[in-house]
């Protein structure tokens, strides 16, 4: 009695500030984890917490950052891509094929190849969808044929060479030594999203006070707005601290974290926001329901399936800008970081539950455990072994907290 | 009198089987059909087949009078015909204010106008005198009478002129089954007209005005309620013959 008691302060407590459980968890984790992760480099020169550190982070999670948020909705639709890594790879291929320089590329210009990449990452992406949603072939299988082909045509169009140097221009996509947005810039865009959370919070509040609807209390509101304005600010002064070699100029954000944190934020606001976003939900929740309320889940189905391919085409450029060569071998296995990320962050693979921001999380809890691991000097395969384990537990807490609330 | 709904010699058939074989059925506003038969007598297809969600292989629709079209949900709910699912069909993993208006969103723009529609939907759903206290949770976490008014909410929100209903008091306990009984008397009474399909002979003797049996995909026939007892509509059901001496109940009973 005593317990249950207890337990439903909690609740409450969670409840009143309007927060996905599953998101405070995240959270709590990835402090711990960061915590952890400092005490046991605070000795040796590149500690985890370095700003040198934590960008060269942001960096690393940019890339399955991108896709991220494309796998929740594909898994929320109860679909799977396992098609992402191939897809990046060929799509990087092609992007690299269509600006390097001939003999070995067409000397198109960059522009024309983030173009033709993104199209066509969307039309494969499309293509897939619709085996899956007109003729009913199980994703699974689908994308599985799909790895398989677009791996090995990646290999094939460039006849198994190694492609590039690509474009400066579109280097700096990948956040390398031009590939940041300079301190000037970067407060501007901390500041932007701290005035916009700011916007949103109060207008949000006003106009649902203005209806007569409930509102969260006003500390639990303060106390959510007041930790993300703390992290966008953190960020920020994180970002500007670490400096190019040699000089105390501040990098700034790398524009592959601008990317990431852009495509998120859309995503989020889209799942959230719109129609579209709706649909996929109710889709995941209850097709037949989704169908008979006259949504045209096929259709639905092929969109998702195209936005998975474009957002693959663009960490394909993400990829490629980042390594100025592109190899056969680009994005191998990275579908298998992409859906554990999305699985971490809390997104069921039974379908119709999941968030984006908890995505991003697992994207940056995974990126974490893999690059602290690496400052400890623990060998590969113990990562993986790690990593295999922190994905199990997720899956089992996620398993227990979907059940619980019901 | 017209009625608001004739359903003229449907026939459907699903590769082998004759799912429906030449039924006739009608509705009056105002008036409450029960439409009752064995399992995989085909009432759920005749149904599904007036709210869009099957196409009959011949057959017309007559909604007022005028012949109608019926291809899918959407043309089924522009004729003001809404259906409510012995399944309830809900998405679960949505509140209920996401399920009242699937597929209908209020937008201001391309944004979902979640304000309005949390109001309105308050407002629908204050009307069934069914108490949630939040409209802002998961429907998987509600209790099977507050499901089933949600459900009911989102046909009765846009103006349902004609509410089919399957089975719906098949998943409530007593208090909340009494809810709906009043809640079909009221929208009877606002001249929507409801079709009733039932298994529990009680519920369709305690709300129609007439009663439709079907037995394997053919329509038995059409009575009125006050004119036949329980064990002659047992007898259509199992039996598939009329009761003696009762008149052809093609129109409305007097008084309804």
């Amino acid at each position: 009695m005593q317990m249950q008691t207890t337990s439903r302060a909690n609740t409450n407590l969670v409840q009143s500030l309007g927060v996905d459980g599953r998101i405070l968890t995240m959270l709590v984790v990835l402090t711990v984890v960061w915590g952890v992760f400092q005490l046991l480099t605070m000795g040796q020169p590149g500690q985890f917490l370095s700003p040198q550190n934590l960008w060269n982070l942001s960096v690393q999670t940019a890339v399955v950052g991108i896709m991220v948020g494309g796998m929740v909705l594909v898994i929320v639709t109860r679909q799977i891509d396992l098609s992402v890594g191939s897809i990046l790879g060929f799509t990087g291929m092609m992007m690299a094929l269509i600006q390097t320089v001939p003999p070995l590329g067409w000397g198109g210009h960059w522009i024309l190849a983030l173009l033709a990449g993104l199209a066509l990452g969307a039309l494969i992406g499309a293509f897939q969808g619709y085996w899956v949603a007109y003729w009913g072939v199980p994703a699974f299988v689908v994308t599985l044929a799909g790895l398989l082909i677009f791996r090995n045509a990646t290999f094939i169009v460039a006849s198994g060479r190694t492609i590039g140097p690509l474009d400066d221009n579109f280097k700096v996509l990948g956040g390398g030594l031009n590939g940041s947005i300079g301190e000037f810039w970067t407060w501007v865009v901390g500041l932007v999203v701290m005035a916009f959370i700011l916007y949103q919070a109060l207008s949000n509040r006003n106009r649902r006070i203005k209806n007569g609807l409930p509102v969260r209390p006003v500390w639990a509101e303060v106390m959510v707005n007041g930790v993300l304005l703390t992290l966008v600010l953190a960020f920020v002064l994180v970002m500007n601290a670490f400096p190019y070699p040699g000089t105390d100029i501040p990098r700034g954000m790398p524009v592959p974290v601008l990317i990431t944190l852009g495509v998120l934020f859309i995503l989020n606001w889209v799942a959230l926001n719109t129609r579209f976003g709706r649909y996929v939900f109710a889709i995941g929740g209850n097709p037949e329901a989704a169908l008979l309320a006259g949504i045209n889940v096929k259709r639905m189905v092929v969109a998702v399936f195209a936005l998975m391919g474009m957002l693959a085409a663009l960490a394909g450029a993400v990829q490629a800008a980042r390594l100025n060569f592109v190899t056969n071998s680009m994005g191998n296995l990275l579908e298998l970081d992409v859906i554990a990320a999305a699985v971490i962050g809390g997104t069921a693979l039974a379908g119709g539950s999941g968030t984006i921001v908890g995505a991003a999380m697992g994207a940056l809890l995974m990126s974490s455990l893999r690059s602290g691991m690496v400052l400890m000097g623990l060998p590969t395969e113990w990562q993986n072994v790690v990593l295999g384990a922190v994905l199990l537990a997720a899956v089992i807490w996620n398993t227990v907290y979907l059940r619980n609330r019901r | 009198m017209t009625p608001l709904i004739e359903m003229h010699n449907i026939s459907l058939r699903f590769g082998g089987n004759q799912a429906l074989d030449d039924v006739s059925i009608n509705l009056y506003p105002g008036e409450v059909v029960g439409l009752l038969g064995h399992n995989g007598a085909g009432k759920s297809t005749l149904i599904k087949v007036l709210s869009g969600a099957y196409q009959a292989d011949s057959g017309q629709i007559r909604v007022d009078g005028r012949e109608v079209q019926i291809r899918s949900p959407q043309d089924a709910q522009a004729q003001g015909i809404e259906t409510i699912y012995q399944t309830l069909a809900l998405a679960d993993n949505l509140d209920a204010v996401a399920n009242v208006f699937l597929g209908r969103e209020k937008v201001r723009g391309a944004v979902l106008d979640e304000d309005i529609m949390e109001l309105e939907a308050r407002k629908t759903l204050d009307r069934l005198r069914v108490r949630i206290p939040s409209l802002r949770v998961p429907v998987a976490q509600m209790s099977g009478g507050q499901r089933q008014t949600v459900a009911i909410g989102r046909a009765i929100y846009f103006k349902a002129r004609c509410l089919i209903m399957d089975e719906p008091t098949a998943a409530l306990g007593p208090e909340e089954t009494q809810k709906v009984h009043q809640l079909i008397k009221a929208l009877k009474a606002e001249g929507v007209g409801i079709f009733l399909i039932s298994h529990d002979l009680h519920d369709v003797f305690d709300l129609s005005d007439r009663i439709s049996v079907l037995k394997n995909g053919r329509l038995v026939g059409t009575v009125y309620t006050q004119d036949v007892s329980h064990d002659d509509v047992l007898g259509m059901i199992i039996g598939g013959v009329m009761p003696k001496n009762v008149r052809p109940a093609e129109a409305p009973a007097p008084g309804t």
